[in-house]
């Protein structure tokens, strides 16, 4: 009897201490949201005032475009660095840990180092300087260059956040048997054929598991944006924040708050059905 | 990942907040502040400022609206913990008679007549009493907001202008020339996230050209104005949508003309005065508007320790605790101190500035938002988006204005607030014209 129940009781105290700081003020937060004020009742008014606002577009077109410009990439970048660190025989453990150092410090710390380099008084422009390349500084984080802007925004986020995917994805190359790439060798395969056919293949379900945090977590980006670009580009969780404190209506940022949930909710259920590992498949 | 650190941080905090009591001791006074927030500053309350106390009181700071929010609650509650409140005249507004948290401020007309001999002008008292025949607050300090000139940007005045009676169109001919001659655009604004651009556009250039803040919110001269005020923008440094405190692009030379509130400027003038000039903001065709700002201390309804709580008013309006404020942290007295002819040339620079703008001819007083309770922000924001869609996005004046006018007079509808000088009185909420 004791037996049955033993692991519910067991996971008893975190499904709680979870429940209460996370699901409650989950639903307290989606309830906020519906609400208007000191209005009885719920209602869309606050999702309105969310829509109308000046920045409501500017700040989902930027945050989709980080997006789909930044989880690419670093999956790209991870894969090749995950399969550059599987040939390594010496100081393997050396460059991984390199490459996770980004992964330590806070994503405001990290934004905060990347406009030490590019602000107008920054170590690109005092480099390109001394070069001779430029006569005069550069602006690139101004409401005036856009594009340097996100750009700036994309290399600060893929310096600091590929090695989360890193990380994932060389987990799941280790699982993968070294037997199935020398039998594939062994019958002629390219490296690129194993990759395209063994490797990928079998890493599905990591890149399914790499994919969604990673998504999930540039849904939610807000450190390095409010550091390089402050107001100049706006996205979702920065709204959020200024409606809160700026504006002090907890409503509309509420609001912010759901919209950026249910994005990420979509994201996962689109990966995890795209993603699929097939029947039969190794998990 | 950032969801989840917020949860814990604020479960932290909660946790500490509530074993603060049982940190402090007992007898310990809070003295709750919405100013001299900044560490630096604070810091220097405790150790300066407060030296030579009756009271050793806990300095606690807190944001404007936490500081609202936190007052509420121990009036709601009765469990009062706070005994004396720093803060500026619109947040205690809430808690005068005519607010929305009517009854949290105690009455000080007793102890108001101790200070008596502090020489506390009428004026400012007056506003202490929010209207009523009680005093609610005593006069803890004062600030404004003035310009600061990097020297090296005095050649570039325009033929016959006096730097200490600018218009509006001799700063931009100033900043156009400047950007002419070097190619740089040396003229800075504080629009950062935190940066207090609003008080700006509230306090000074709105007023200056239309008479107040609210009532002329889309007249012909407020859309001329803005016209006038994108073509001027054409000047202005890019970054200043990153600069929060002017101080810091004025000493790395980024900008050499910058506009801001006396705290936010004071490093600058006190680490290099040899380089700066000071002067009052500038004029437009309805005066020179300009923002005072008063900051006072009052007793909450119910607090543990008023004897303590009077002992630190009476310890922070002596002449000497005020001039001692002014030199450390930029606020001025308003006690009748006069400050030592041997001053830092830094604060003799604020002060010389403080000065014209308070005496100038044509100087038009405005006052800091009244009434609008938590709708503050959101009248703020009123302002920053218009500045944010004309100048910034360049969309049609006369649209923009329309636009925006209609939010504004919903939030003044809904905080039912009155006009506030020098908007002409109102019955109700303010009209937007």
């Amino acid at each position: 009897m004791r037996g049955r129940f033993a692991p519910y009781l067991l996971i008893a105290p975190s499904v709680l201490f979870l429940g209460a700081l996370f699901l409650l003020p989950l639903v307290q937060t989606i309830a906020l949201a519906f609400q208007e004020g000191s209005a009885p009742g719920f209602g869309l008014g606050n999702f309105a005032r969310m829509a109308d606002d000046l920045n409501f577009q500017d700040a989902v077109r930027n945050t989709f475009r980080i997006v789909l410009i930044v989880v690419p990439l670093q999956l790209s970048l991870a894969l090749v660095m995950a399969l550059m660190l599987g040939h390594l025989r010496r100081g393997r453990d050396i460059v991984l840990w390199i490459w996770s150092i980004p992964l330590g410090i806070s994503d405001l710390a990290a934004g905060l180092v990347w406009l030490a380099l590019l602000n107008d008084r920054g170590f690109l422009n005092s480099g390109l300087f001394r070069l001779g390349l430029i006569a005069a500084p550069q602006s690139y984080l101004t409401y005036e260059t856009p594009g340097a802007l996100l750009g700036a925004i994309v290399l600060a986020e893929l310096w600091r956040a590929t090695a989360i995917v890193l990380v994932i994805i060389v987990a799941g190359l280790q699982l993968i048997p070294k037997e199935y790439g020398e039998a594939a060798s062994v019958f002629g395969a390219s490296p690129w054929s194993i990759f395209r056919r063994i490797t990928l293949p079998l890493l599905k379900p990591s890149i399914q598991t790499a994919l969604i945090l990673r998504t999930v977590l540039a849904f939610e980006m807000f450190g390095i944006v409010l550091a390089l670009g402050g107001r100049n580009i706006p996205v979702l969780v920065s709204e959020a924040y200024n409606w809160q404190y700026a504006n002090q209506d907890y409503g509309v940022a509420a609001a912010y708050a759901v919209v950026v949930m249910a994005l990420s909710l979509a994201a996962t259920l689109v990966y995890l059905r795209v993603l699929r590992p097939a029947r039969g498949q190794m998990p | 990942m950032s969801h989840l650190s917020v949860l814990r941080r604020s479960f932290l905090a909660l946790a500490t907040l509530a074993a603060l009591p049982a940190l402090a001791h007992a007898e310990d006074l809070v003295w709750l502040s919405t100013q001299l927030r900044p560490l630096e500053e604070a810091t220097k309350v405790r150790e300066v400022i407060l030296k030579g106390a009756p009271v050793k009181p806990l300095y606690v700071v807190d944001e404007p609206a936490p500081f609202t929010v936190r007052l509420q609650a121990e009036l709601a509650a009765n469990k009062h913990s706070t005994s004396l409140v720093g803060a500026l005249h619109g947040e205690l507004q809430p808690f005068a008679p005519s607010g929305s948290a009517a009854g949290g401020l105690m009455p000080l007309d007793d102890f108001a007549k101790t200070l008596a001999d502090r020489g506390i002008p009428e004026k400012l008292m007056a506003l202490g009493r929010y209207g009523t025949a009680h005093q609610f607050y005593i006069p803890w300090m004062q600030a404004t907001y003035f310009m600061a000139a990097n020297k090296k940007a005095l050649p570039y005045l325009p033929n016959g202008a006096d730097l200490n009676a600018l218009t509006y169109d001799q700063l931009a001919e100033w900043a156009a020339n400047i950007q002419a001659k070097t190619g740089n655009r040396m003229l800075g604004f504080p629009a950062g996230p935190k940066g207090l651009m609003h008080r700006f556009f509230e306090g000074f250039l709105v007023p200056a050209h239309t008479g107040g803040a609210v009532t002329a919110f889309r007249s012909a001269e407020a859309e001329a104005m803005w016209t006038k005020f994108a073509g001027l923008w054409k000047s202005v440094n890019p970054n200043s949508t990153n600069y929060n405190f002017m101080q810091e692009p004025l000493l790395t030379e980024d900008v050499w003309i910058g506009f801001d509130h006396v705290a936010r400027l004071l490093d600058a003038l006190r680490q290099r005065p040899d380089d700066f000039v000071t002067f009052p903001a500038p004029s437009g065709p309805k005066g020179r508007a300009y923002m005072p700002v008063l900051a006072g201390l009052a007793i909450p309804t119910g607090a543990p320790d008023v004897k303590g709580a009077e002992a630190l008013i009476t310890h922070l309006t002596r002449p000497a605790t005020q001039i001692t404020t002014a030199t450390e942290v930029g606020f001025f007295p308003v006690v009748d101190a006069k400050l030592p002819t041997d001053l830092a040339p830094g604060i003799k620079l604020a002060v010389s500035a403080i000065n014209a703008t308070q005496n100038a001819k044509d100087a038009l007083p405005v006052l800091l938002p009244l009434g609008l309770g938590s709708k503050g922000g959101e009248f703020d924001k009123v302002y920053l988006d218009t500045f944010q869609l004309i100048v910034l996005r360049g969309q049609p004046v006369r649209a923009v204005l329309d636009r925006q006018a209609e939010t504004l007079r919903k939030i003044m509808t809904d905080a039912n607030a009155p006009c506030w000088a020098p908007d002409a009185p109102s019955a109700g909420a303010c009209p937007v014209n």
